[in-house]
């Protein structure tokens, strides 16, 4: 009767969910844009997934072998970063790129920062800011088999109109995962309804964007061009995929509402006033850097304590 | 009627299947009795018996030793056999009254108090204080200090804790189901105080049976309301159940009355009446003896004195070997090693399971999900003071209000990196705490 059971502090129970499962749910959340992106640009997409997917795990397998950390590859993690990276190439750049690609923003971003939870930047984005600033040309090649055309976002700015409903459907040019809202929007309901994220970053972001683009953009309230801004340049992907990474998005309540409200402005800047369609990717890598501000800002007030008089 | 509730919380696995239908028991002790001096907040009482000396059901071995204590009563007849050191749940060891038990049950004479409406304020108070009743929903409070406020007239709610959020906890169940009348009678008791208070019975929606009946039952009683609840852990706890009963918010510190409230527990209403209708002291309470490795999960009426092993016994045992028993709810409640240990006044369950699922999880490092704050019924962020816990970085722990925590678990059972967070703040506020004693 005497054996030593085990002991331990309170709680004695714990919830299911686990990182693993979490990062999982993303991991599935993706694919609906990777197919489409595999359908819309051909076997050369896949090939560019499965390349930055898999320099993204290696690397971090290699590192924490080199540095005889425990290995980590088991919470999916890099593969969401390695997805999302790949999903914002275009499809037409070199193998090499693809690996660059998944060494810095494995290596660089996230590992030498101390890994999971101590980036303070997107990886996936970092790296292809990175990869945009080192070799522009070939991260702005949209020539490809598929299409020929320019992204709708570079014909809206030089002043002509796009097709909405292919931009919606996805049938137009730009990064392999960024073309389909729809496939982009079933992931995100998926993760929505499961609630890994939740609306507060993705719906101010987006609500103040088309605020900004409606009062003070070029063509004001104009359907097709707010839906067009909407669908095109990254801008779903980044709303629900990469500004609701938890690592770089404040965990404050309130703070999450400022730091969507911010993306909204960056990316109305960067879009209106900036010389590339990038506005997206740029927004979101500025909004990581000011989180920690953000959430001291937004600090929460405990229950109950009264305000100072 | 809506459900009030309170922001943050969890909803864990129940697990009160197990023991919901099963009848209170009666068992009686086989072996001695063990009182420790110290099963409440508060002085330590004061033995007020020595080795040799006969005791009686009911007579008082042990006086509350200080203002903030409680007293101690025999809950049989028999002979004191020492005053030694023994283990509680806790692990610590505590001087304790040992009686040895002659089986007689031999009671002492009672003295019938005369009807509510004739006895006084201080009577009704001392009847309370001289019965050792204590808050015996886990946390031990004396009940007579926390009835002592300071302007009965301004307490506008008299709540009943009947939430019973742990899971796998039925004992308050089984008493609301089979002893309305007791629960009803002790809080007219307490009403009896409070000139202009209202009497709230709140009891959560997984007992709809109960809200009916309470319901039902208090139909001619002007002065009681039955507040439905949602079912939520920790919906039992003091402020949260403030917030969803009357909407004000307290914080750690203020006491319930400076918002106009008193809050007991049901267990702890019950002995109120059994000390102020019928004079009995507090000597027995309902426990709970349930887990997956237990053989015949039930509700037990306990002597308080009691030795664990001897409740398990009464509930066939163990079907296979436990790797975990609980001393209270699995949210809450104490891990405890071995089962040599006395029932307490706030033992309300032991929970034993075949499976530790603590041990097995390796916490990993925090994904800033954010999970841990929106479940947080302080409204704290977990992951922050958690993270200055263990660094020792005492004055950001302050500053984000580390001592606002509840201690009620829930930051660490979402977490799903599995990271210790209520136990780092726990044992931060531990040290915090003592340091402001000094
Ligand atoms: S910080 Fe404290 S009050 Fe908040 S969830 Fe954790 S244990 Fe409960
Ligand atoms: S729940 Fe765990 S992983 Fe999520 S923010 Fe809190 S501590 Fe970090």
């Amino acid at each position: 009767m005497n054996t030593i059971r085990k002991v331990s502090s309170t709680p004695h129970v714990r919830g299911k969910v686990t990182t693993n499962h979490l990062m999982l749910a993303v991991v599935t959340a993706l694919l609906p844009a990777c197919g489409y992106g595999i359908y819309n640009f051909g076997n050369r997409a896949l090939w560019i997934i499965l390349i930055t997917v898999a320099s993204a795990v290696l690397t971090e397998l290699f590192y924490e072998l080199l540095c005889k950390r425990p290995v980590t590859i088991g919470d999916f993690s890099a593969v969401v970063t390695g997805l999302l990276l790949a999903l914002n190439l275009p499809v037409s750049v070199p193998w090499w790129i693809c690996v660059v690609g998944g060494i810095f923003a494995i290596l660089v971003v996230k590992m030498l920062f101390g890994g999971l939870g101590q980036n303070f930047m997107n990886p996936a984005f970092g790296a292809r800011c990175f990869l945009l600033i080192s070799f522009t040309s070939l991260m702005t090649n949209f020539e490809c088999d598929a299409y020929t055309g320019p992204t709708p976002l570079a014909l809206l700015k030089s002043g002509e109109t796009a097709n909405v409903y292919d931009m919606i459907l996805g049938r137009c040019n730009g990064t392999i995962g960024e073309t389909s809202m729809i496939a982009i929007i079933l992931g995100a309901c998926f993760l929505l309804l499961l609630g890994v994220i939740d609306l507060r970053v993705p719906g101010s972001y987006i609500v103040s964007f088309v605020i900004l683009l409606g009062m003070f953009g070029p063509a004001g309230f104009d359907f097709n061009y707010i839906v067009a801004h909407l669908a095109g340049g990254g801008m779903m992907l980044g709303a629900f995929f990469m500004a609701t990474d938890y690592v770089t998005r404040p965990v404050t309540v309130n703070g999450q509402y400022v730091y969507g409200m911010i993306l909204g402005l960056l990316t109305f800047f960067f879009r209106i006033y900036g010389s590339s369609a990038e506005g997206v990717s740029y927004a979101i890598i500025i909004g990581n850097l000011l989180v920690p501000l953000i959430e001291k800002i937004t600090r929460p007030r405990a229950f109950g304590i009264r305000r100072k008089m | 009627m809506t459900r009030s509730t309170f922001v943050g919380g969890i909803h864990p696995y129940e697990g009160k299947e197990l023991s919901k239908d099963k009848p209170i028991q009666d068992i009686l002790p086989k072996n001695d009795l063990v009182y420790p001096l110290s099963q409440h907040i508060g002085a330590p009482a004061v033995p007020l018996v020595k080795p040799g000396d006969k005791v009686l059901v009911g007579q008082k071995i042990a006086e509350a030793g200080g203002f903030v204590s409680a007293c101690i009563c025999s809950a049989v007849s028999g002979t004191v056999k020492a005053i030694e050191q023994r283990r509680v749940v806790t692990g610590d060891m505590v001087s304790s009254i040992v009686i040895e038990n002659d089986h007689q049950y031999e009671e002492k004479e009672i003295e019938k108090p005369r009807p509510l409406e004739d006895l006084s304020r201080e009577e009704i108070i001392t009847y309370i204080k001289e019965a050792g009743i204590v808050g015996m929903g886990g946390a031990g409070f004396p009940t007579h200090v926390k009835l002592s406020v300071k302007e009965p007239e301004k307490i506008e709610y008299v709540i009943v804790n009947c939430a019973e959020c742990e899971p796998y906890l039925t004992s308050d169940y089984r008493r609301m189901v089979e002893e309305p009348d007791k629960i009803i009678q002790g809080l007219q008791v307490v009403l009896s105080l409070f000139p202009n208070a209202k009497g709230i019975l709140a009891i959560e929606d997984n007992k709809q049976d109960c809200i009916e009946l309470f319901k039902e039952k208090t139909v001619d009683e002007p002065r009681i309301l039955v507040k439905k609840l949602k079912t939520k852990y920790p919906q039992g706890a003091e402020r949260s159940l403030i917030y969803a009963v009357t909407k004000r918010k307290l914080d750690s510190t203020r006491l319930p009355a400076d918002v106009g409230c008193v809050v007991n527990n049901a267990d702890t209403i019950v002995a109120v009446c059994q000390a102020v209708i019928h004079g009995r002291p507090l000597m027995e309470r309902i426990v709970t003896i349930t887990g997956d490795a237990i053989k015949e999960p039930g509700n037990f009426r306990v002597k308080i004195g009691t030795n664990y092993s001897e409740l398990i016994e009464a509930a066939g045992g163990f079907k296979s070997e436990p790797e975990k028993i609980i001393s209270g709810g699995p949210m809450m409640g104490f891990g405890i090693f071995e089962t040599d240990l006395p029932t307490t006044k706030t033992a309300s369950a032991l929970v034993c399971l075949t499976r530790d699922e603590v041990s097995l999880l390796e916490p990993t490092a925090c994904i800033n999900c954010g999970r841990c704050l929106e479940v947080c019924p302080a409204r704290l962020m977990p992951n922050k003071l958690s993270d200055f816990s263990a660094k020792h970085k005492e004055e950001e722990f302050l500053n984000y209000y580390g001592m606002e925590c509840v201690e009620c678990g829930c930051c660490s059972y979402v977490c799903p990196a599995k990271r210790y967070l209520a136990q780092n703040i726990k044992s931060m506020r531990k040290l915090m705490l003592g340091k402001k004693k000094k």
